[in-house]
C-alpha cells in the first residue's frame, strides 16, 4: 500500500495538470517527488530551498495574487517554526493557503525531537477558521486533499503520517463517521488511531465515532451519537487534550465527563519506533482498552 | 486640507506634511515616517502603475509596504493619491480608524499587504512575484519596502538568496536606510542583495531625481534593489 505522502504527491501532481489556479511551493522536503510536475508546471511547483519563513510568506503572495497555494513540509517546520508567518502572512493577510505536512508526532522516532510535532493542530487552535483534516488512510488522504484543494480560498491543514489504518473509511469532509454503535459512551478516534481504538473497544459496550476532520468540531455528530451518558473519550495522535475544548464546548449544557488521550507533553527522549512510541505514550490498542474501560466502569 | 480631493489641481510634493501633521499619537514612530517620505512619493507620483481606480486590477503594479511601523508618510501619499479621503487622517489610531499605527490591507483600498512585525513583506512580495509569473503576468512589477535595521529579520534573507537565485525580475526592493540598525550592515546594504544575483543602486533618498533614476533603472533577468539613505535616525 502507498503512504499517505505518496498519495499526497500523485494527487497534487495530477490536479495541477488540471487546476491552472493550483501552486505548489516546497522547502527541499518531498521536492525529488514533484521533480515531473515541476517539469510539466516549472511556473507553479517552487521549491525554495530549506527556507521554511519563505515557504510560508511566498505561500501569502501566492494567495494575494489569486492562486491556491499548497505548502508542504514536515510538520515541525511547516507550523510551528514558522508560526508567525502562518499567523499573519495567511491569516491576518485575509488570504488562504493549504498546508500539507508529514511526518506528524511520531513518524520517525529514529529521528528524535527536532523531527516530532505532537502540537501542531493545538498551535493552529490559536487562529481562527481553520479546517484541519486528519485521514488515517491514503484514500481518505486522496479525499481529503481534493476537498481541501477546491474549498474556496480557506485555510486548511492536511495533517499526513505514516501511521495509518489497515482500511479506509466513508468519510464526509467536516462529519464524523459513527463505526460501531453502543450506550455506555463515545469513543472518538482521530485518524491513524482508529485500528487501535476498534480494538481496544472490542466487547465494550460503546459508540466509536471516527474523525478525519477535526476542525471545525462535528459538535451536533458527537452530541447525537451520545446515549443516555454524556461520556466521551477523545483519542488523538497528537498532543492530549487537544480537542478537549471543542468537546466541552459541545456539552456545555449538560453534565459530562472528557477523558483526553493522546501523544503527551512529556519529551520521550528515546528513538526506536512507531509502535514503541505509541506503547510509550499508551496509544497502543492495549493500554488504550485499559485506560478507556477504567473510565467508562 | 478637506479641498484637497475636491480642487482640480493634483496633490504634490509640498502637500504631504499638512497631510502628515494631521496624524498624531504614533509621534515615537516620526523619523521612521519622514525617512519613507521622499521614495515612497516618487514611486507613487512617477513610477508605480495603480491608481485608485486600477487598485484591483489584477495587472496592476504591486507596491508592499513591508516596514508597516511610522505609515503616516504612506497615509499621506496614499491621500494625495486619491486611495483614501484626507478628512480620515485625523482619526489615525483610533478605535474605529482604517488607519493603525501599522497598515491593515483588509481597511484601506490600494494597500497591499497588513504590516507591521517585521521580515514578512518581501516574502510575501517573492510570492506575488511567483503567482502573477505563473498566471502569464509578466508585466506588473512587485516593489517592497522595508528599513534597514528591518533587514535583520532572517526572514529577508531567506527572500533575498532566493529571489537573487531564482531570478525573478519583476521584484523590486527599496531599503530604506537611516542607519537604525544595532549592529549596521559592514559594506552597505546593497552589497549583500549583489552576492545574492540582485541589480543594486544606492542613492540619496532624499534626491528625487536620482530616486527616480535608480527607480526605472534596466535590470534584465534580475531582481533590482534600490538603497535610499537618508540621515541617520538620531542625528
Amino acid at each position: 500500500m502507498d503512504t499517505m505522502r505518496d498519495r499526497f504527491v500523485d494527487v497534487t501532481s495530477r490536479l495541477l495538470d488540471e487546476d491552472p489556479r493550483l501552486a505548489v511551493v516546497l522547502a527541499d522536503i518531498t521536492a525529488a517527488a514533484f521533480e515531473p510536475a515541476q517539469q510539466r508546471h516549472p511556473d507553479r511547483v517552487v521549491n525554495v530551498g530549506i527556507r521554511e519563513q519563505l515557504l510560508i510568506g511566498a505561500a501569502g503572495g501566492l494567495a494575494l495574487s489569486g492562486m491556491r497555494p499548497i505548502a508542504h513540509t514536515f510538520a515541525s517546520f511547516l507550523i510551528e517554526r514558522p508560526f508567525e508567518q502562518v499567523k499573519l502572512d495567511l491569516v491576518h493577510q485575509g488570504v488562504g493557503a493549504v498546508l500539507v505536512s508529514a511526518a506528524g508526532s511520531y513518524d520517525w522516532p529514529a529521528g528524535g525531537r527536532t523531527h516530532m510535532s505532537p502540537g501542531d493542530v493545538a498551535l493552529l487552535d490559536t487562529l481562527p477558521d481553520w479546517t484541519v483534516h486528519v485521514p488515517g488512510h491514503p484514500d481518505e488522504a486522496e479525499q481529503l486533499l481534493r476537498h481541501a484543494y477546491a474549498d474556496g480560498d480557506r485555510n486548511v491543514y492536511v495533517r499526513l503520517s505514516a501511521h495509518q489504518n489497515a482500511a479506509p473509511v466513508a468519510v464526509g469532509p467536516g462529519r464524523f463517521a459513527t463505526v460501531r454503535t453502543g450506550t455506555r459512551g463515545v469513543v472518538l478516534a482521530v485518524g491513524p488511531m482508529l485500528d487501535a481504538v476498534l480494538a481496544a473497544t472490542e466487547g465494550l459496550n460503546v459508540t466509536v465515532l471516527y474523525a478525519a476532520t477535526v476542525r471545525p468540531f462535528d459538535a451536533a455528530g458527537l452530541r447525537t451519537a451520545l446515549g443516555g451518558r454524556a461520556d466521551v473519550v477523545l483519542v488523538e495522535p497528537y498532543l492530549a487534550g487537544t480537542s478537549a475544548n471543542e468537546a466541552h464546548a459541545a456539552l456545555a449544557d449538560r453534565p459530562h465527563r472528557v477523558l483526553a488521550l493522546g501523544v503527551p507533553r512529556e519529551e520521550h527522549r528515546h528513538y526506536g519506533s512507531i509502535a514503541e512510541h505509541l506503547a510509550a505514550y499508551g496509544l497502543d490498542a492495549s493500554s488504550l482498552k485499559e485506560r478507556i474501560a477504567a473510565f467508562l466502569r | 486640507m478637506t479641498t484637497n480631493t475636491e480642487t482640480a489641481a493634483p496633490a504634490g510634493f509640498a502637500d504631504l506634511q499638512p497631510l502628515m501633521a494631521l496624524m498624531t499619537g504614533d509621534e515615537k514612530h516620526g523619523p521612521a515616517a519622514t525617512s519613507t517620505l521622499d521614495a515612497l512619493w516618487v514611486l507613487y507620483d512617477r513610477v508605480l502603475r495603480v491608481t485608485p481606480a486600477t487598485a484591483d486590477a489584477q495587472d496592476r503594479d504591486r507596491f508592499l509596504l513591508s516596514k508597516g511601523h511610522g505609515p503616516m508618510a504612506y497615509y499621506a501619499v496614499l491621500a494625495a493619491k486619491g486611495f483614501i479621503d484626507p478628512a480620515v487622517l485625523p482619526s489615525f489610531g483610533g478605535y474605529d480608524s482604517p488607519l493603525g499605527h501599522h497598515p491593515d490591507r483588509t481597511l484601506i483600498p490600494g494597500v497591499e499587504i497588513a504590516s507591521g512585525s517585521l521580515g514578512h513583506g518581501l516574502p510575501l512580495a517573492v510570492g506575488t512575484a511567483l503567482g502573477l509569473r505563473a498566471q502569464g503576468l509578466t508585466d506588473p512589477a512587485v516593489w517592497v519596502l522595508l528599513g534597514d535595521a528591518e533587514f535583520d529579520e532572517g526572514s529577508n534573507h531567506e527572500a533575498v538568496a532566493f529571489a537573487g537565485a531564482y531570478g525573478l525580475d519583476r521584484l523590486h526592493a527599496v531599503v530604506i536606510d537611516n542607519s537604525s540598525a544595532t549592529h549596521g550592515w559592514q559594506g552597505g546594504i546593497a552589497q549583500r542583495f549583489a552576492a545574492e544575483g540582485w541589480s543594486t543602486a544606492t542613492v540619496d533618498g532624499r534626491d528625487h531625481e536620482a530616486l527616480h533614476r535608480a527607480f526605472t533603472a534596466e535590470h534584465p533577468g534580475r531582481p533590482h534593489v534600490v538603497v535610499a539613505r537618508v540621515e541617520p535616525k538620531n542625528s
